[in-house]
């Protein structure tokens, strides 16, 4: 094992990690889902957001075909679906994804169509942001266990 | 001892007492797969053995409270606890917390209700219909390891209950139980639930940011 290559990983898994927490990517439910993988489990978390993109994915989909005619559309159904995105977002520490449902939200309620469209925009945008940046730090997760190291615990408090 | 063997006690006032080593067997409801994949792993991680359903129909028809046939199949189903989410289509976490309190045999297994949204006459709903506690999503292994603390703690003070008398009178028997140091009066599980509700509200309050 090259110990030098290993510590330059873990210190980049650690800064880019860090910055995903301070730009508000992440929040702590992110670090909780972290400790609940193990040798045993090393997949959990990247099991766990995967489920959250299909999740994101659908609801997107649902949420747009009520949204799409003005005329006619489900408040309540496009309410629905933010709530549980919302919901998931939160379980996973998807910060960003989460807030843009607090708007959205909003919008539902005072049945704004063009302001709920614009949220459904951004969630768009943000859950896909998401998906790149998780996927870059698994992939340095991975590089860190090839190279025979063990991936650092960050501590964000 | 391995996990699940049974160990057999012999009491002086009679009767034998049968104590299974606590492995809980806990069922988990939710209509969030992220939410029941993270439930699951938390319980899993806490050494219960987990059952995740995706509905208050589906969780019934488990419990065999669905009115349907093969209740007495169930007869050996053993369920320590049940974990539920509060919005549900169909079926609420409510609506399924009032059915397994109505049927005989599952109103003494302590219900959970979760929910992302802090909703004081929610949680005074809840906890006036029984349920045991009301935990804020999104759910913290530290929130698993107390409520499996609770019903480890529930689950023996039972078994000290049987052993003194063979009727259960749980309430009773806490009342004049002096051997349980922990803080957490048990005994106020069904009479005082404004205490269990300012203990959830402070601890959820403390979760937020």
């Amino acid at each position: 094992m090259n110990t030098t290559v290993v510590a330059q990983l873990q210190r980049q898994f650690q800064d880019y990690i860090v910055s995903l927490y301070q730009q508000g990517f992440l929040d702590n439910q992110f670090s909780e889902l972290r400790k609940l993988q193990d040798e045993g489990t090393p997949d959990f978390v990247a099991e766990v957001v995967s489920l959250f993109f299909d999740d994101c994915s659908k609801l997107i989909n649902t949420m747009s075909a009520s949204l799409e005619r003005p005329d006619n559309v489900d408040f309540k159904q496009v309410d629905s679906g933010v709530h549980q995105l919302k919901g998931s977002s939160s379980s996973v520490g998807a910060q960003r994804v989460k807030n843009v449902c607090i708007s959205f939200k909003e919008c539902c309620h005072v049945q704004n169509r063009e302001g709920c469209l614009r949220c459904l925009q951004q969630v768009d945008y943000e859950y896909k942001m998401l998906k790149t940046k998780l996927q870059d730090l698994f992939n340095l997760e991975q590089q860190i266990l090839q190279a025979g190291g063990t991936i650092p615990q960050v501590d964000i408090n | 001892m391995a996990v699940g063997e049974v160990m057999r006690m012999e009491i002086p006032a009679g009767g034998d007492l049968t104590v299974t080593t606590p492995e809980l067997h806990v069922l988990a409801v939710d209509d969030s797969i992220v939410d029941r994949k993270v439930i699951e792993r938390l319980l899993r991680i806490s050494s219960c053995k987990v059952t995740t359903v995706e509905s208050g129909t589906r969780a019934l028809q488990y419990l065999g409270l669905d009115g349907g046939k093969g209740a007495s199949n169930l007869k050996d189903l053993k369920v320590n606890l049940i974990v539920t989410d509060y919005s549900m289509p169909g079926l609420t976490g409510y609506d399924l917390l009032k059915k397994i309190k109505e049927s005989s045999a599952f109103r003494e297994v302590p219900v959970v209700i979760m929910s992302s949204e802090n909703i004081l006459p929610r949680i005074e709903e809840c906890l006036k219909e029984g349920a045991e506690e009301f935990l804020l999503k999104p759910v913290k292994l530290a929130d698993v390891k107390r409520i499996k603390q609770l019903i480890l703690k529930n689950e023996a003070e039972e078994c000290k209950t049987l052993s003194h008398s063979n009727k259960r009178k749980l309430q009773e028997d806490c009342d004049t139980s002096s051997s349980s140091s922990s803080s957490h009066d048990d005994s106020s599980v069904k009479d005082t639930p404004s205490s269990k509700r300012m203990k959830s509200e402070s601890e959820n309050l403390s979760s937020l940011f």
